[in-house]
């Protein structure tokens, strides 16, 4: 099992999120948006150079700056899409 | 009961509950000493009269932006008050992320009830709730509702004194959230919808940017056709044909001072300067039009969720001038009309934000009235010269955002932001919004146009106009390589600024002189409306350092022109 950060995911890829390298303010932010250690999320997108990541949580999208991204570590899960 | 606080994460539907409880009259206002916004409305309880707040859309009780500081001073002084109850609005389709401000709201001191909204979207995306366990659960009333068809919303109603304060302290909110999502929410394996396909496509760069240059397209489209269309047909003949010959008839008789004052030296409405002409009509019959069409279909793209794309979309491009994607959304508007794009500032965090987008709305572009002017007086002599007019204005607002942006210290926030899935919008909602924001800029901002017109008139009165036309306008002028009957048309751009360009035709300019005007009338300074609307959002002081960095570029900029073309 690798373990990346937000940016090094491909679109598509789902992972575990495994560690919040970040502050407090960071954690609390992403909490509460349902972000925490051993939460699914599945990379939907990203913007040219370095621009924010957007991942999906739940049913919920969201955009997540580069360096914040960089931040998440997480764990890809082997790739079995069911779309 | 004195008052309803609905409480909810961003995109809930929070807004389509508020207007379904109050109905119509809604008023809308500012937290004290913040720009943060809410709404008021009442709701008729058993014959009593209950004030029902819209408090900002909040993820947590821990702040983490000013929106949810408020949020949580208005609960905070609703649980001093007494007697308050709380209605949180959860979205379920988000069941798992919306009850952690649940649980958070469960631990304070006033009685909580739920609307479990985007019930039939949950449904048809394959959640099942078992809302009646989840009231067990929690032990505060759990109603199912549809907010935009008003399912639920009566037994919502019926069911708010029945809500109840929270029992327990809850330490580790995520475990607790977790035993509850397994015993009461069931998900089935569903497709991707065509929708989610389309919506992702949207926020794709590849595909995501042509589409929102197509948005952009059709958005200033409507705007024209709408605005133009009021202006012409409606606006400008009402105000022609049955105001003025009603006011010249009532006023004629005054004294020629007064007269002056209150009607201008001229019937003309753009030229006279007057109280009861230039002074109704700017607002009314010029600018409100434009707003309207602007929120009309600003609102639009709110609400069915497109704008966190596009400021996404934009967010690396912006983040290098120094601010930040939800920038994207004033520096369209301005693309259009400078009014609403400086209002909107309102939406950003800091204050050097707000100063770099305002200084970049101003001079990254004309006003749109302004933009078609200058087209028509240099599209004939060949695109190249309409490219270089627009390109230098471009580049000319990205050099000064730099600038401003290594100027002022702090740091730009990174974009982290929810994108909501597309929804469909809910008309009377979308329709009360315009109605709140057009309302508030009658009463705000047309009493500062009115009281600037007056010290124009007065100036104007006592010579000073004049004066400065000599002093200020001769150098500048000759600066420019302009001839000397310009200073007129200088003068009344400040009014009006594509009027000033149309004032040009008459001249008889040289394509260079055509080129140094455009470029130095779109940028000398920001016109009346502009201008107040300006001082109000931020403060005098800053509002001159913008004007005078916007002045000295137009200057240089355009005596340089003079020099090399």
């Amino acid at each position: 099992m690798k373990r990346i950060d937000l940016t090094k995911m491909k679109e598509g890829e789902r992972g575990i999120v495994v560690e919040l390298s970040g502050g407090c303010g960071l954690l609390s932010r992403l909490s509460a948006l349902g972000i925490r250690e051993g939460t699914e999320i599945k990379k939907v997108s990203s913007q040219l150079m370095r621009g924010p990541v957007i991942i999906q949580v739940g049913n919920t999208q969201i955009a997540i700056g580069f360096g914040m991204a960089r931040k998440i570590i997480v764990e890809k899960k082997k790739s079995i899409s069911r779309e | 009961m004195k008052k309803i606080l609905l409480f909810g994460n961003p995109n809930v539907g929070k807004s389509v509950i508020f207007s379904r409880l109050t109905g119509t009259s809604v008023i809308a206002a500012n937290y004290p000493g913040t720009t943060v916004e809410f709404t008021k409305g009442y709701i008729r309880l058993n014959g009593e009269k209950v004030e029902v707040i819209d408090v900002p859309g909040t993820y947590t009780l821990e702040p983490t932006t000013t929106a949810e500081e408020v949020a949580v001073k208005i609960l905070d002084s609703a649980i001093k008050e007494k007697e308050s109850v709380a209605l949180q609005v959860i979205d379920a389709t988000n069941l798992e992320r919306n009850l952690y401000l649940t649980l958070q709201l469960l631990t304070r001191d006033i009685p909580l009830l739920i609307a479990l909204n985007l019930w039939d979207e949950a449904r048809h995306i394959g959640i099942t709730i078992d809302y009646k366990k989840l009231e067990e659960l929690l032990g505060i009333p759990v109603v199912p509702t549809v907010a935009i068809t008003g399912e639920g919303i009566r037994e919502l109603k019926e069911r708010i004194k029945s809500a109840r304060k929270g029992k327990c302290k809850i330490t580790e909110r995520w475990p607790e959230i977790g035993r509850i999502i397994s015993e009461v929410q069931k998900v089935s394996h569903r497709h991707h919808t065509l929708l989610e396909k389309l919506g992702d496509s949207t926020i794709r760069p590849a595909t995501g940017l042509p589409l929102a240059l197509l948005f952009l397209y059709l958005t200033f489209l409507f705007v024209r056709l709408i605005s133009e269309g009021l202006i012409t047909y409606i606006f400008d003949p009402l105000f022609n044909k049955f105001y003025l010959p009603f006011l010249i008839r009532i006023f004629q008789p005054l004294p020629q001072f007064l007269s002056e004052i209150l009607l201008g030296k001229t019937a003309e409405p753009l030229a006279g300067f007057g109280l009861f002409t230039t002074g109704l009509y700017i607002p009314f019959v010029i600018v409100l039009p434009y707003l309207f069409a602007f929120y009309l279909i600003l609102s639009f793209w709110e609400d069915i969720g497109y704008l966190p794309r596009l400021a996404t979309l934009l967010d690396t491009f912006l983040h290098r001038l120094g601010v930040h994607g939800y920038s994207s959304i004033p520096l369209i508007l301005g693309l259009g009309c400078k009014v609403p794009a400086v209002l909107a500032t309102r939406i950003l965090e800091t204050k050097r934000e707000k100063i770099i987008t305002s200084a970049l709305i101003l001079m990254s572009a004309p006003c749109l009235p302004q933009s078609a002017m200058i087209v028509s007086l240099i599209a004939p002599y060949g695109t190249k010269f309409l490219l270089l007019v627009f390109g230098l204005l471009f580049s000319l607002s990205l050099i000064t955002s730099l600038f401003l942006s290594r100027l002022l210290k702090g740091e730009t926030p990174e974009l982290f932001l929810e994108i909501p899935p597309y929804r469909r919008p809910y008309l009377s909602t979308l329709f009360a919004k315009v109605g709140l924001r057009l309302s508030s800029f009658i009463k705000e901002a047309i009493p500062l146009i009115i009281a600037g017109l007056f010290l124009i008139g007065l100036l104007e009165l006592l010579g000073v106009m004049a004066f400065l036309g000599e002093f200020l306008g001769k150098p500048v002028v000759y600066l420019l390589g302009l001839p000397k009957n310009s200073i007129g048309v200088i003068m009344t751009g400040f009014l009006r600024k594509d009027v000033s360009i149309g004032l040009l035709f008459p001249l008889g300019l040289t394509l260079k002189q055509k080129i140094i005007s455009s470029i130095f009338l779109t940028l000398y300074l920001p016109c009346l409306s502009t201008l107040f609307i300006l001082t109000r959002e931020l403060t005098l002081k800053e509002m001159i350092k913008i004007v005078a960095i916007q002045f000295l570029f137009g200057l240089s900029i355009g005596g340089l022109l003079n020099l090399i073309l």
